[in-house]
Formats: structure tokens, C-alpha cells, sequence
């Protein structure tokens, strides 16, 4: 409260002066709207702040003032010079108020009541004789003068505040001493002042550094010494200017509290809001520019966050919940962690919003990571929140907030657990003015690298047909594309010099540097020809032509006087895609792909039992994974893995174990809780393409043999290895009933191979599968009198197409009320609604074997219920 | 630093001594064509400089190089007027100009003299002239002997508001 009465004082007494200086240029331009809003909108101000801060006297006194500046303001009092004295008598009252505020720190008793009166009656438009007028102010001021005994007059107070300021003490001794506001102590400087000076010293440092440079090549200079003293000074110099930009993180935070408040009162939650370091200094102009950013992350913490109190004692957890801000230095950045115990961030729903929001595909999303998914919160347009409230909810945020951090240099990183909490992590640099930098060297150009991103350098020797001799690693290729094992993990590389557009790699050299950064969650590795030192650097902008070459974050002059650009590691994680999964480059392709053909399917391939190519529909596989081989253990002489917390069987298509290698590629299918791991030799690709198989005379385990990608492609029947892996994963539902209680299911489907892979995948779920080629059959089929429960039908087929076949059966005859479900390649929402035209209950994607198993469950349970 | 400054024309001087009709021009030659840009809109003029490359910028910036501690864009205007690249040992100039508070570069051949050239030796553009060079020219003096193209600084250096 006493640093916000400081700042209203300080303010307050700026706006004052300033309001002299303005009703003396009215009265004389009384025409002028300009100053006339400015008037009112301080005086509005001084209002505004006086009911915030619950000063009820000066609130009174400046709402009448700004009564008849809104008159003015809408012409319907005209500005006289009797209009203007009387504005002014307000000011000095407020004046006298405001000084008796400042060495109090209280309102003084007393009141303005015949002032008051007075403006509101000219306010109210009562006329009055001019002098009669000037009189009654000059009573009212005369009158106010006895009754303030605490206040100096208005007189005293205007010509030097500071004697009013002893007159006050000594009228009212009981005032305390220290109430005095150290006016002294501090100045009010311009912010574009202190630019200014640390640019200066920005350029100082520059200039020092070039110094010492020339001075490292002569030695026993007389410049020695005294350059020395200049380092040192310009060193001071610049702590000193850095120091009066910072100012502690509390000051952004000193509304959160009653924003927590209110946002727990909207609510109905109870919120706890634990605030720890906030005297954290850091540069104002970073300060202003997480403001925003963290006021929404919190606000969003404890809206979708936490839960109401009831679902808090129902997960056994304190009715209130808890919101810690943490703020720390590290390293010449300062961490904010914002966290709370909530629900934490739901993967499926973030997931299933993804998928809807057209964010990324099932395939993308199915070789994820749980943690990959949660970071799609930082996407546009997604906000996992049911519905939208006031508060949070509209799906433009966290994108936001991270770009925001971006923007200056910071980092975002999120941990969730569900049920337990999230944990937000921003990383953000001390400062923007100066920042520490790696310089490296690619396609003989330097550039910089700022240090924040940088976790490590590693060496590497170039070319895999050098045997990796030694302790260096090896930088290897898949398909031109270069990784880097590191510690058991693959980094994914990216060639600044390829990435520049610097000419091909010198192969000559035999080792390279890997600068491994950190841009989010994600790691990659830069490769580089040479590293040189780190320098600290004054980050300018780029000029303007060259604003949209997104690699680059700005530009420096160094030590030697060259100029160089600045890196952008998140620059250089978006050229790249690195930072959307290693995949993603390669999905993106078939994403594009599906909007444009209908008769393609995304088909994953991979290799297995020796060299044998073979390939699976994408959207069967749950999800792919690369299990280290030492968790393979056996149950009943059986491979099995624990996974998520439950014993997954895994299945090798020729029987064997290869155990020569460290991981153990995996497709994983599931189908509700149960999951399965086919155990292949490797994932090589995802293409999209026709699917024309030619079945018979295979294998058990295999639909067929198909050209995918101009080779001829061995394509898994996924319903055989689920058998094989859960010998009752097809008689697991029926067995909950007799055999008649059984659902029957007509399927209707053109494509051989859809039909292969539906009938045991409804067969798995428990359904019995009628499988036809053509709607004509199928109509043949209600000629004859066959019953169904449900028809799933294929919409693009040859003659009758699903369309036209739904609108014949709702036409009438025995089937006319049957759920009806549609199998379309593009499920989009116009198509659906041609669809329901037609009579279609629902529409499922293709291959979205849940989303059909969870429709035509759906519809049987209503059937039954009817 | 390899920053010399050849001379900083008394811009001012010059500009107020001629009459209304007078433009001062800085001569300079791209590929042996003259050409002259208004000395009021002359910063520096440079020598030789280490120029140091902009991956992935447009063709016609050259790179960036530092002028006494300003970071100044670089633009080949032979690369600019659509000209053959200049021969890999000639030494090249620049003309610093500012534009938008930031500061430009042009890479030219040689700079030669400031001439105060009269008013009626001054011609529009002639309508047949080639288009790249009719839009960067704002007219043509008639010399003895030569011709001057006068160069529209602002229209050079509005890289980024094209296409």
C-alpha cells in the first residue's frame, strides 16, 4: 500500500503541474478539444486512482472537477475564464490534499463541501454574476483555509512543496517522520534516457572489446595498463547502467493476487497463490515483456488447471488448491516456474483436439510422445478447455505466450502429470542488451550463437566409413539425413552449412563440431565446421530487407571489428522441423497428399524377418516405439514388455528374437486397454498410395502382397497377430453374451483389402460381420430377408455409391431404420452433412478403428435401451 | 578498421551556393555507365571494406559491414540494376545512404567527382530506355561526351516493399 500511495504521489504531482500549464492554455484556446480531453483524462486519472486507493475527500473534490470538464468536453457548458478559476480552485484543493498526503500518508480531515457545491452548480449550468462567482470561490477557498487545520493552504503549497512539508509536520506533530517520501532519493527518469545510455554502453563494451583485442597482439604496450583500467571501468559502467534497468519480478507480479482473487471467486474454486522470490531483479524491459504472458499462464492455471473443490476432495486431494510461482536466478537467466496441483494437462483430449483442429494427423500424433502431445498446447488455435469461459478457453493463449517468450530469447517447457499438477518452466535471459555467444565457424563465414540454447559441443568425425576409432563419435547418415548418437540417443542434425545455403560440406575435413541446442523440449545438433570462443555480444536488430530470413535473430559487431549475424535456434528448429519430431518432415508430405487423392492410404513400412519389406495400414498402428532390448523380458517363454504400466505381449512376424541389436523396434496396436508390440527390424518409411492387393496363395499373417512405392510389399493382416498375441482378443467381447445376443453387422465395402482388414477387426470387437462388395448386394441381401443390427458402408464405390445406397434404404423397407455409419477417407464437415442429408447416422474416417468400434457401440447400446 | 573516408562532400555548401535549377550530384560508375546520385542524400563514401555475407538474403544484398560501430547493409548495384557481376579482383566502393533511419551500402565501381550540373542539361528518362534502369533513374544530364544517369536512392533501397 505505501509504495502504491508513493507512485499515485509521485504521479499525481506530475499530472498536477502538468494541469496548471493546460487550464491556463484553455483559457486562452477555450476551443481546443485536445487539451481539454487531456485535462479530463487526468483529472479522470487522479479520480480513478483516489477510489482505488480510498481517499474519499480528494475523490470527491476531483469527481466535481471532472463534472464540469465533461460538460466542457461535450460542449454543453462553453470554457470561460469564471469555468476555468473555478476548475482551478479544485486543482489547488486537490493540491493541498496531495501535500498533506505526502507527509501524512493520510487524508487530512476536512471538506470541500462549498467548493464542491459550487462547481456542481455551475456543472448543472446555474447561472452567476461573474463577480459574484469569483467571490464564492474566493469564499470557499477563504472558508477551506480555517476549517484544513492539518492541510497547508493551497497558497503555500504551490509556489515550493518542500515548505510545506515542515509547515505540515509542525501543524500536525503526530505525523510520523517517516511518511516523508524520500522525493530526494529517487528521480523520475525517462525510460528513453536509459535506452539511450545502455546502447552507449553497449557500443562502450564493443569498442573495449576491439580494444583488447588489438592490444593481445602487442605485447608490453603502454596501452597495457591503462586499457586494463578502461576494461575495468567500462565493466562497472555497465553493471551500473544494467542496474538501474532492473527492478525485482515482484513488480510484475503484484496483481496476480487479486487476480487469483477474483478468478476463485468467478470459480467457485479455492486457490492458493504462493509467490517465492519476487525480489528477483531482472531488466525492465524484459519485465514488461513477460508481463503478459505470465499473467495468462496463471490465469489459466487456475482455470483449467485446477479443479473445483469437490473434484479435489474426490481425488483425495486438499479442497484448495495451489499455485506456487517460483522465481530464480541461474546462470545469467532467471527461471519462472509456475505450477499448480491440479488435474494436469489431459493427453487424449489434447490429442483428440489436435486431431479435430486439423493440428496434425492420427499417424503424426500415433508416433508421439505423450510429452510431444502436451506441447500442442503451445499451438494456435487449441485450447483443451470443454468449454469457454470468460476467463480462459478461446484457444488463443499459450501460443501466444510462447511466442511472446520467444521474442525475447526465453524458453517454455512444460511437465504434466495427470492428476498431479503441471509445471510450467520460462527461461529468460537476464537482459536483452547484452547477451553471451558461441561464435562458430560453417562454410567459412562466422556466426553466433547465442549461449542460452547451447547445452553442449561435441566432436564428431564426418563420413561412417571411417570406423568409429576411439571416443569420437560418428556422424551418421539415414538417407542423407545426419544424426548423431549421443549417449544412447539419437540427435538429429542439422548442417549449418547446408541449412545456410553455403555451398556443399567440406568433405575434406574429417571432423566437425556438433554444437547440441536446446530449443524447447526438443534437442538437436548444428553441425559446424570450427567453434571459436564465446564473446559477449550486443544483440542489434537486422535491417529491414533482411527481417523475413527467419535463421537469423539479429546481428553484432565483434572484437575484431567484422560484423556477423546472430543464429536463431528457434529459427533454425522450424527450417528444419526439428522441433515438430524427426517424422514430421516425412508426414507432412502424406498429409498434404490425403487432402488431394481420396483412394490413398497412408501405409507405414518397415522391414522384418531378413530383409522383407512390408507394410500396415497407419492408421491401425496405435503407435510406434523403440523399446531398449534389456526390457524385453519372457512370461511363459513368451517376449513381453511392461508398458505403461502393464505387461504388453510382443510378437516377432518370423518368430525370433534378434538380440544382436541395443533397441528393439515396435508397432504397438491397441484396441481399449490391450496392446500388442509386433517386433520389426525396422521402421523404414510411410507412403501414401493405392492399395491393390493381390490376395490368396499367402501366408497366414499377411492380407496379401501389394506394389507400394513401385515394390512389391508383403501387407500384415493385423487381425491374425492380435489373435496370436491375445489368443481371446476375438473372443473377448462375445463371451459376455450367448452367441445369438451377438450384434451382426453388415459391412459394404468395395476394396477387398478393407473388407480383409474390417472383418476381424469388428470380429475382434465382438460383432458378427456381414461382408459385402457392392450396394447391389447388398440390397439383394434385404431382398431376402437378412436382419442386421448396423450397416457400415463405404461411400466411394462403383455404380451405387454409399450416398445414394442410404437414401434407398431410408426410402423404406425392413432396414429403413438401421444406424447407418459412413466410411469416408475425408471426414470433414460439409461432406457430413451431405451425408446426414442422406440418411447416414455418422461418419468415421477411414482406418479410425475406434472411433467406428465407440459409433457402433454407441448404437447398439441405444437399440438395446429401446 | 579498414574504414577510410575519402571525403564527406560539404553537402550543405555546395547544395545553397547553386541556384534552384542546380542539382549536385556524387559521380559514380557501375559497369562504365556514369551515374550521379544527389549529394544531400550521401552519408559516406567508403573504399574497399570486408563485407561479410548474409546467407539466404536476396541476391542483391552483398552482406553487411560496419561503419565506425553501425552495422550497414550492403547492396551490389550492379546486382541491383540486373548488371554482370563485377570482376573478382576490382576493388569496389560504397555510397552510404540512409533510409528508414538504417543505413545502406551501394557497392559501385568508382567514385569519382561531385559536380554541380545546371538544370537544362537535365532530361527525363527516354521512353525507350530499359525498364530496371527506368525505374531505379529519376533523368539523365547531358555531359560533354557522356551521358549521367541520376539514381532514385530511395526507389535502390526499397528492397523490401517489392514484389
Amino acid at each position: 500500500m505505501d509504495d502504491l500511495l508513493a507512485d499515485f504521489l509521485t504521479e499525481t504531482n506530475e499530472s498536477l503541474a502538468e494541469l496548471d500549464v493546460a487550464l491556463v492554455t484553455l483559457e486562452r484556446t477555450p476551443d481546443d478539444a485536445d487539451t481539454l480531453s487531456c485535462i479530463f483524462r487526468m483529472v479522470h486519472t487522479i479520480k480513478g486512482t483516489c477510489g482505488f486507493l480510498g481517499l474519499p475527500r480528494l475523490e470527491r473534490v476531483a469527481h466535481a472537477g471532472e463534472n464540469i470538464l465533461g460538460k466542457l468536453r461535450d460542449r454543453s457548458l462553453t470554457v470561460t475564464p469564471v469555468i476555468v478559476s473555478q476548475v482551478l480552485a479544485a486543482i489547488d484543493a486537490i493540491k493541498a490534499i496531495v501535500t498533506a498526503l505526502s507527509t501524512t500518508g493520510s487524508e487530512p480531515p476536512g471538506d470541500e463541501s462549498a467548493l464542491i457545491a459550487e462547481l456542481n452548480a455551475t456543472a448543472n449550468g446555474a447561472p452567476h454574476s461573474e463577480p459574484a462567482l469569483t467571490q464564492a470561490i474566493n469564499d470557499a477557498t477563504d472558508k477551506q483555509i480555517p476549517e484544513e487545520a492539518t492541510a497547508p493552504t493551497p497558497d503555500a503549497a504551490r509556489p515550493v512543496a518542500d515548505d510545506a512539508v515542515p509547515k505540515a509536520v509542525g501543524t500536525n506533530p503526530s505525523a510520523p517522520q517517516a511518511g516523508i517520501p524520500a522525493a530526494a532519493q529517487t528521480i523520475r527518469v525517462t525510460v528513453d534516457v536509459l535506452e539511450n545510455l545502455m546502447t552507449l554502453v553497449s557500443e562502450l563494451v564493443l569498442t573495449r572489446n576491439q580494444l583488447l583485442q588489438l592490444a593481445r597482439t602487442q605485447e608490453n604496450s603502454a596501452f597495457t595498463v591503462p586499457l586494463q583500467r578502461l576494461s575495468h571501468i567500462t565493466s562497472d559502467l555497465q553493471e551500473g547502467v544494467m542496474k538501474t534497468r532492473m527492478q525485482p519480478i515482484g513488480n510484475a507480479w503484484n496483481k496476480l493476487p487479486r487476480l487469483v482473487r477474483d478468478l476463485s471467486h468467478d470459480m467457485g474454486k479455492k486457490i492458493e497463490l504462493t509467490m517465492i522470490g519476487a525480489d528477483t531483479e531482472l531488466d525492465r524491459q524484459v519485465l514488461e515483456l513477460i508481463k503478459d504472458p505470465l499473467t495468462h499462464m496463471i490465469r489459466n492455471s487456475g482455470d483449467h488447471g485446477l479443479e473445483t473443490p469437490a473434484e479435489r476432495r474426490a481425488a483425495g486431494k486438499p479442497e484448495t488448491g495451489s499455485i506456487v510461482l517460483n522465481a530464480y536466478h541461474e546462470g545469467g537467466y532467471i527461471i519462472l516456474e509456475i505450477s499448480d496441483d491440479g488435474r494436469g494437462l489431459s493427453v487424449e483430449r489434447i490429442r483428440a483436439k489436435a486431431l479435430s483442429s486439423g493440428l496434425a494427423t492420427e499417424a503424426e500424433l500415433a508416433a508421439m510422445t505423450d510429452s510431444q502431445i502436451q506441447r500442442f498446447i503451445f499451438r494456435a488455435g487449441l485450447s483443451t478447455a470443454a468449454t469457454v469461459s470468460s476467463v480462459s478457453g478461446r484457444g488463443v493463449g499459450m501460443d501466444v505466450v510462447k511466442t511472446n517468450i520467444e521474442k525475447i530469447g526465453g524458453t517454455i517447457d512444460l511437465k504434466s502429470s495427470a492428476g498431479e499438477g503441471t509445471v510450467f518452466t520460462v527461461r529468460i535471459p537476464l537482459t536483452l542488451a547484452i547477451v553471451s555467444a558461441l561464435i562458430v565457424e560453417a562454410g567459412k563465414e562466422r556466426f553466433a550463437i547465442p549461449q542460452l540454447s547451447v547445452v553442449e559441443l561435441v566432436r564428431a568425425s564426418r563420413g561412417s566409413d571411417k570406423a568409429a576409432g576411439g571416443n569420437t563419435s560418428v556422424i551418421e547418415r539415414i538417407n542423407d539425413t545426419p544424426v548423431l548418437r549421443l549417449r544412447s540417443r539419437l540427435l538429429p542434425l542439422v548442417s549449418l552449412t547446408e541449412l545456410l545455403e553455403l555451398g556443399t560440406e567440406d568433405q575434406g575435413e574429417t571432423t566437425a563440431h556438433v554444437v547440441v541446442a536446446q530449443v524447447g523440449q526438443q534437442i538437436m545438433g548444428i553441425i559446424v565446421d570450427r567453434v571459436f570462443d564465446t564473446e559477449e555480444i550486443v544483440v542489434k536488430p537486422v535491417a529491414p530487407i533482411l527481417r523475413h530470413v527467419t535463421m537469423f535473430s539479429g546481428n553484432t559487431i565483434l572484437g575484431d571489428g567484422s560484423v556477423i549475424m546472430i543464429l536463431d535456434p528457434n529459427g533454425i528448429a522450424r527450417a528444419s522441423s526439428v522441433s515438430a519430431g524427426t517424422e514430421s518432415k516425412l508426414l507432412r508430405h502424406t498429409v498434404i497428399e490425403a487432402q488431394t487423392t481420396t483412394d490413398k492410404t497412408a501405409m507405414l513400412l518397415f522391414r522384418t524377418g531378413g530383409s522383407q519389406r512390408m507394410a500396415v495400414p497407419l492408421g491401425l498402428v496405435a503407435r510406434l516405439e523403440d523399446i531398449p532390448r534389456a526390457k524385453i523380458e519372457l512370461s511363459c517363454g513368451a517376449p513381453v514388455t511392461q508398458y505403461r504400466g502393464r505387461l504388453m505381449p510382443l510378437i516377432a512376424i518370423d518368430g525370433s528374437l534378434d538380440t544382436g541389436r541395443p533397441t528393439q523396434p515396435l508397432l504397438v496396436f491397441a484396441e481399449g486397454d490391450r496392446t500388442m508390440g509386433l517386433m520389426v527390424d525396422e521402421i523404414v518409411d510411410v507412403v501414401e498410395d493405392t492399395l491393390e492387393i493381390e490376395l490368396g496363395g499367402v501366408r497366414p499373417g499377411l492380407l496379401g502382397t501389394a506394389v507400394i512405392g513401385g515394390e512389391a510389399t508383403d501387407v500384415l493382416d493385423t487381425g491374425y497377430w492380435l489373435m496370436q498375441a491375445w489368443e481371446d482378443w476375438f473372443r473377448g467381447a462375445p463371451r459376455k453374451g450367448k452367441a445369438d445376443d451377438q450384434r451382426h453387422v453388415l459391412l459394404v465395402d468395395d476394396s477387398d483389402f478393407f473388407r480383409q482388414l474390417m472383418i476381424p477387426t469388428l470380429g475382434a470387437a465382438g460383432f458378427r460381420v456381414t461382408a459385402v462388395g457392392s450396394a447391389a448386394e447388398a440390397l439383394r441381401l434385404r431382398e431376402s430377408g437378412a436382419l442386421f443390427d448396423a450397416i457400415v458402408s463405404d461411400i466411394e464405390m462403383p455404380n451405387m455409391d454409399g450416398l445414394e445406397f442410404a437414401r434407398t434404404l431410408r426410402a423404406g423397407g425392413p432396414w429403413a431404420k438401421l444406424p447407418l455409419f459412413a466410411l469416408t477417407a475425408h471426414a470433414d464437415l460439409q461432406h457430413s452433412a451431405i451425408g446426414r442429408d442422406a440418411g447416414f447416422t455418422d461418419f468415421v474416417g477411414k482406418f479410425e478403428r475406434e472411433a467406428l468400434l465407440a459409433c457402433l457401440r454407441a448404437c447398439m447400446a441405444e437399440t438395446v435401451a429401446a | 578498421m579498414t574504414t577510410d573516408t575519402l571525403h564527406r562532400p560539404d553537402a550543405a555548401a555546395s547544395a545553397t551556393a547553386s541556384g534552384d535549377d542546380t542539382q549536385v550530384l556524387v559521380t559514380l560508375t557501375v559497369a562504365d555507365q556514369l551515374c550521379g546520385i544527389p549529394v544531400l542524400a550521401v552519408r559516406d563514401i567508403l573504399g574497399e571494406q570486408v563485407i561479410t555475407r548474409i546467407p539466404l538474403a536476396p541476391p542483391e544484398i552483398a552482406g553487411s559491414l560496419n561503419l565506425r560501430g553501425r552495422i550497414v547493409t550492403a547492396i551490389d548495384l550492379r546486382r541491383r540494376l540486373q548488371l554482370p557481376p563485377a570482376p573478382q579482383d576490382q576493388t569496389r566502393m560504397s555510397v552510404v545512404a540512409e533510409q528508414g533511419g538504417e543505413l545502406y551500402a551501394l557497392l559501385v565501381d568508382s567514385v569519382s567527382e561531385v559536380l554541380s550540373l545546371d538544370g537544362s542539361l537535365f532530361e527525363r528518362n527516354p521512353p525507350t530506355l530499359e525498364k530496371t534502369w527506368a525505374r531505379f533513374s529519376t533523368g539523365i544530364f547531358r555531359l560533354d561526351g557522356r551521358l549521367l544517369v541520376v539514381l532514385d536512392v530511395a526507389r535502390l533501397l526499397a528492397l523490401a516493399g517489392e514484389d
